[in-house]
């Protein structure tokens, strides 16, 4: 095991790497918009001025307003709480089924590893939000159906992770003597794995909220996500994709937000791989 | 060889077995009753039962199993609820439009990603290595559902060179393509960078300039073919995930092929079509997976020895 650098060493190497930096400070702003959403937002998202639908964008509605008159930039600013609540919800979720199961494949061995890594490859068969799309298919559009649907197949990655490093440090001497001596699994999984598997899990998990973001607007572009009146991004992007011609406006700006807090995230986790010196495939 | 082939094979069984049954499960997953459900509120208790018979869903779970699986091997996927047609034939028709579309995308994403992944690399920390860098991350950070309008917007509304949606000539197939295209080549270039950065490194390339062989020809000649190993990998990968982010590209575009397909399932509520084309989408990518490990074997003699 390498010695772990002093973790304000490691923050100066992610705030040196000037794309994350860039990330933090725009990650930064979105939490920002959606925790002051009520305060920050000029009107009320779902406020209806149907005489000014499609207007462009003005000194008054900035980004415009949609077919019904909202304006955009409000149901922007409330549509960033459905966002990062799927992005963190998931990535949360996942990363605490993936301890679980990771953690019980790792200790356990045989045929609890066997089944478990087996329904991992089940899961990683169905292509990108395949399988996403069929579970809120069928048990209908929610932002709680989401995170199940995200979560279902989220875990995997970190159960891997988790596993590999549990059988690495299994085999350690002092964890050995630790086991010998009674200690329990929760004991050894905080004290010795947790810690050495961080670097990856915290790389990992980065990519993931940058992910869910991405899938949960795809849900919603498909009918499949949060559902009206409640604004998120995607569903922006599908209602705005049938005025293209007219008001390309109602399209453009909440794909502009999530392609600007997709690469935040995206920047922060190469950003922080390159610090932490974690190797790991490119995706 | 033969044996590493059997057992590939042999791995890739329970992976779709488990595919069925989870999908199998889909619609047992469904809140409440499936029939009242795919019928509306309004629909006569007859009618009702006469559905719940079709979709065999009066019998207990473990007959539904057996038989959904007895049906698979006789290549019957059930019977489209809304068309009463074959859910296989659907979707077969629907076919060739996902694959062409998978193809090109395909061959967009390496048209891009080969020369811009090999500039990166012959120059790394160069302006064009960081230009590559940036279109990489743009790539990956823009989704489908937002580059397809855009490319719409720009290249179909603004410029009225290519056709906004539908089917029928060439024309109709590029802007699917770089949509579908563009976030694989994003990973293709980013990994053909990494990968060629590494090779370049290695003794043969520098022997072969020592040689007096220039550094573009020892490159391109020596490195490259081995550094296109793990890319190939990669792109065997992402296939998959080319299909599976077919639902969306093709609803944009209006291509009738299986991704658009099953968002008209879903939104009919027609669970044995749904279920058919997540079927079929999910073993297409355990096949091409498969086909990828099989290739890689062929093309890396190192693993053979293994």
């Amino acid at each position: 095991m390498s010695e772990r650098p002093r973790s304000g060493i490691r923050g100066a190497r992610l705030l040196r790497h000037r794309g994350a930096a860039a990330g933090l400070a725009v990650v930064s702003a979105v939490l920002l918009l959606a925790l002051f959403a009520p305060w920050i937002a000029p009107y009320d998202p779902g406020t209806q001025a149907l005489d000014s639908g499609l207007s462009p964008p003005s000194v008054s509605h900035w980004l415009g307003q949609d077919k019904l008159g909202r304006d955009i930039f409000s149901r922007l600013a409330f549509g960033s709480r459905v966002s990062l609540a799927v992005g963190l919800g998931t990535v949360s979720i996942s990363l605490l089924l993936g301890l679980l199961a990771g953690s019980l494949a790792g200790f356990f061995g045989g045929r609890t590893d066997r089944l478990l890594m087996r329904l991992a490859d089940m899961l990683l068969a169905f292509p990108g939000i395949l399988l996403a799309i069929g579970i809120t298919a069928v048990l209908g559009p929610s932002l709680r159906n989401v995170l199940i649907a995200l979560s279902v197949l989220g875990w995997v990655g970190y159960a891997r992770l988790v596993r590999a490093q549990v059988l690495q440090v299994r085999e350690l001497e002092f964890v050995q003597a630790a086991q010998a001596v009674g200690s329990p699994p929760a004991r050894l999984l905080l004290r010795h794995i947790l810690p050495n598997a961080l670097s990856p899990i915290l790389v990992e998990a980065t990519f993931g909220i940058a992910r869910a973001i991405v899938a949960e607007a795809g849900l919603s572009f498909l009918g499949l996500g949060v559902q009206p009146p409640t604004p998120s991004w995607g569903a922006m992007i599908s209602e705005g994709r049938h005025f293209l011609f007219v008001a390309p406006h109602l399209t453009l700006a909440p794909g502009i937000a999530i392609m600007l807090t997709v690469m935040a995230f995206n920047f922060i986790g190469d950003g922080l791989r390159d610090a932490l010196d974690v190797r790991e495939e490119i995706r | 060889m033969g044996r590493i082939l059997v057992a590939r094979l042999w791995q890739a069984v329970p992976v779709v077995l488990g595919v069925v049954t989870i999908v199998f499960l889909l619609i047992h997953l469904i809140p409440g009753d499936p029939v009242e459900i795919m019928l509306g509120e309004n629909a006569v208790a007859a009618q009702k039962e006469e559905l719940r018979k079709e979709l065999k869903l009066d019998r207990p779970l473990a007959t539904q199993y057996v038989e959904f699986l007895s049906g698979l091997f006789r290549g019957d996927l059930g019977t489209s609820f809304r068309s009463r047609e074959p859910v296989l034939r659907e979707i077969l028709s629907r076919f060739p439009a996902t694959l062409l579309l998978a193809l090109a995308s395909l061959l967009a994403a390496l048209l891009v990603s080969l020369p811009l992944g090999v500039l990166s690399a012959m120059r790394p920390r160069s302006a064009v290595d960081h230009l590559c860098g940036l279109f990489s991350m743009l790539g990956l950070s823009m989704p489908n559902f937002w580059l397809g309008p855009l490319l719409i917007l720009l290249f179909s509304i603004q410029l009225g060179l290519l056709p906004v949606g539908g089917w029928g000539s060439a024309a109709h197939l590029v802007l699917p393509a770089a949509t579908m295209g563009t976030g694989m080549a994003a990973i293709l270039t980013r990994m053909l960078r990494a990968s060629l950065l590494e090779e370049i490194r290695r003794e043969y390339v520098q022997a072969a300039a020592a040689r007096g062989l220039s550094r573009r020809a020892a490159v391109l000649r020596h490195a490259l073919r081995n550094a296109l190993i793990p890319v190939l990998t990669v792109l065997g990968l992402q296939f998959g995930s080319l299909l599976g982010g077919s639902v969306i590209t093709e609803t944009i575009f209006s291509w009738p092929g299986i991704g658009r397909l099953t968002l008209q399932a879903i939104e009919a509520r027609d669970y044995p079509l749904v279920q058919g084309c997540i079927l079929f989408l999910a073993v297409l990518t355990v096949a091409v997976n498969l086909l990828t490990d099989l290739l890689y074997l062929r093309l890396d003699p190192r693993i053979r020895v293994e």
